[in-house]
């Protein structure tokens, strides 16, 4: 796995709010600028990795970086406003300042994965961490085999980004599948869960690497239906949530088992955590 | 070096060392009926006599008849406070009429401090939080100011409590690393030993005579007869059951006992609270009135706590069966896998200051006999 030289672990940078997009009624992406120039042209990350936003007065909270890697102007970050934190980031205009340090943790292998199939299993905002594999991916198209994306939402609502799901169902050798838990006026895509989606993708299990975020629940289903086909555990890949308030494995309350989600993850393979998964409470 | 002999009269000449090195010390004292470390201004002002009777969920404060120094016990607190504070600033913000953020670092500062009376289990537990905040590579600077301002005069602990188990754990009751200087009681005065050059320094200006070969070995005896004098234990690589609690207890996190802790148990977090190993803390942030800056402050935490395992919404660890679960298994399982060892130290202070009296070896005790259940 890819792991990047970070900012520091102390005091954060400040940022610049360069753009901002209101994805859904309580999704938003930033795109942020780092005040000091020579911190942005040196600001490098993997996919798969976080920041923490600070919000003036009010906190920090990790939020994960989904703009491209090679775009080395800004950083995008998309957002849903649940929490303290986020619901100051979400009244936040162009031109306004933040914190920022990062990147932290380890992304996607997406060195390791190379030449494979991909399959992209994405539950909720999951698609936040993934949707930087994607970008990745089909930028560097030859690298890679087939491309499966396979999105469950909960209410057809919750889809950010229709047009782009739409344009990829469109490209060569990528499969776009998307499914509801409750159907919706307009929605062309499945109603029921996203598990039932995988009769349906086309990849190779035996040659393929997935990589999946959101629910727990629903990784753990997503990872026994892809074991189920063939899949072998070491190519399994799932993205960890936890809370995380100093990201370099020092405050604890990211602990999951004996590892630090904020510094050995948030990328894990399968076999890293399918027992404590099997648990609720860690 | 050898070992010295420090006569019980001339006890005040340690603290005068020390001061006279530009220590401030640190020695026991009474605090709202417990022993609690604190600043002592006179070299010949520490305490004698001091004891305390301990059990699950108890502390009483009692008399030492022979009226020795160190004749107590471990109080709610020892080191772990003046290495990790409590409470610290990280870093400021400050906001210009422009709205332009600048932050900046806040740097701790520590003069020195010599603390006079530090158990073998603390010893071990700083060792421990030294493995955490000073990692390579990711040193905490916070911790290591602090840390690096620290003189620790150990003592044998010649009379254990009842919650005590360290001889278990094999942390103590002897300390045998970690200090600058060691002491070991006797009814005469005491055994002293350097275990570093700051020690070394100290021990130089004392001018000690050596200890005799029967005081040093009265101190050995003393030592084995407290480790023997220990009811509680934790099987441990020392114990007679052998290897260590990691896959007992990770084999059995469905086991019906959680349920039946969780009930007494009241995720007051005072166990966290006065252990010297629990390294969590959160992160706040407190601005100013005037709305300019703000303050980025860690202070303890505990994994009791409502907060800890929040994330966006919904809580990880909802209830107290899975908090406590999740402390226990830290602390005896999974620390193995962050440290090389357990995280548990036999200090016994989380069985004395639990207000139920729930005793954590009792609690390995039950999850551990009998088969694995999930």
């Amino acid at each position: 796995m890819t792991t990047m030289p970070e900012i520091d672990a102390g005091a954060p940078h400040a940022a610049t709010v360069v753009s901002r997009t209101q994805e859904s009624p309580s999704i938003f992406t930033l795109q942020l600028r780092l005040n000091d120039a020579a911190a942005q042209g040196s600001y490098r990350f993997a996919p798969g990795q976080f920041n923490m936003l600070y919000q003036f007065g009010v906190g920090e909270v990790a939020i994960s970086i989904m703009s491209d890697p090679a775009d080395r102007n800004t950083i995008g970050h998309t957002i849903r406003a649940v929490g303290r934190v986020t619901q100051g980031l979400a009244k936040l205009q162009p031109g306004d300042q933040v914190g920022l340090r990062g990147p932290f943790g380890r992304g996607w292998p997406l060195q390791e994965v190379g030449g494979r199939d991909i399959v992209l299993v994405l539950g909720g905002l999951g698609c936040a961490p993934v949707v930087s594999v994607i970008h990745y991916v089909l930028k560097r198209r030859e690298r890679f085999g087939k491309l499966v994306i396979i999105q469950g939402v909960k209410h057809t609502e919750d889809l950010i980004w229709r047009e782009q799901y739409n344009r990829w169902s469109k490209l060569p050798d990528t499969q776009v599948l998307v499914a509801a838990d409750q159907g919706g006026a307009l929605w062309p895509w499945h109603v029921g869960r996203v598990t039932d989606l995988f009769s349906l993708a086309r990849f190779n299990p035996q040659r393929a690497a997935a990589m999946m975020c959101g629910p727990e629940g629903m990784m753990r289903a997503a990872s026994e239906s892809l074991l189920k086909q063939g899949m072998p555990e070491s190519r399994l890949f799932l993205s960890m949530e936890r809370n995380m308030q100093c990201a370099v494995g020092r405050c604890g309350h990211c602990q999951l088992g004996g590892s630090f989600v904020c510094r050995d993850g948030p990328v894990y393979s399968w076999n890293q955590v399918k027992d404590l998964l099997a648990h609720k409470g860690f | 070096m050898e070992a010295g002999f420090l006569p019980v009269e001339q006890m005040s000449s340690l603290v005068a060392a020390l001061m006279a090195q530009g220590y401030a010390c640190l020695g026991p004292a009474l605090e709202n009926g417990a022993i609690v470390m604190r600043e002592i201004t006179l070299p010949d002002s520490l305490p004698r006599g001091l004891q305390a009777e301990l059990g699950p969920g108890h502390y009483r404060l009692t008399q030492d008849p022979l009226n020795r120094y160190f004749a107590w016990a471990n109080g709610p607190q020892a080191i772990k406070p003046l290495a990790f504070a409590p409470k610290e600033s990280l870093w400021r913000v400050e906001r210009d009429a422009t709205g332009v953020l600048q932050f900046a670092a806040v740097q701790a500062s520590q003069s020195p401090q010599a603390v006079i009376g530090v158990r073998a289990c603390d010893l071990a537990a700083l060792a421990l939080q030294d493995a955490h905040f000073l990692r390579e590579g990711r040193c905490d600077a916070h911790y290591a100011q602090r840390r690096e301002s620290l003189f620790l005069v150990a003592v044998q602990c010649a009379v254990p409590a009842s919650t005590c188990f360290c001889a278990s754990t094999g942390d103590g009751p002897t300390p045998i690393y970690g200090y600058d200087i060691t002491l070991a009681e006797l009814a005469d005065g005491f055994v002293v030993k350097a275990g570093s050059a700051k020690g070394c320094a100290v021990l130089k200006v004392m001018d000690l005579a050596p200890a005799t070969s029967d005081q040093i070995e009265a101190a050995e005896h003393q030592g084995e007869a407290a480790a023997a004098s220990q009811s509680r234990s934790l099987p441990g690589s020392l114990s007679p059951s052998g290897g260590n609690l990691r896959e007992a207890l990770m084999s059995r996190l469905e086991h019906s006992r959680w349920d039946q802790v969780a009930a007494r148990c009241l995720a007051c977090g005072n166990c966290t609270a006065v252990c010297p190993t629990c390294f969590c803390h959160a992160e706040t942030d407190t601005p100013s009135l005037d709305g300019q800056s703000s303050e980025h402050v860690r202070m303890w935490d505990s994994c009791y706590g409502e907060s800890h395992g929040y994330l966006h919404g919904f809580n990880v660890r909802p209830d107290t069966r899975t908090r406590y679960r999740q402390w226990l298994t830290h602390k005896l399982a999974t620390w193995h896998d962050q440290f090389g060892r357990s995280g548990c130290v036999g200090c016994g202070r989380c069985i004395t200051w639990c207000p139920v009296g729930i005793d954590l070896t009792e609690e390995v005790a039950a999850l551990t006999t009998g088969e694995a259940q999930a």
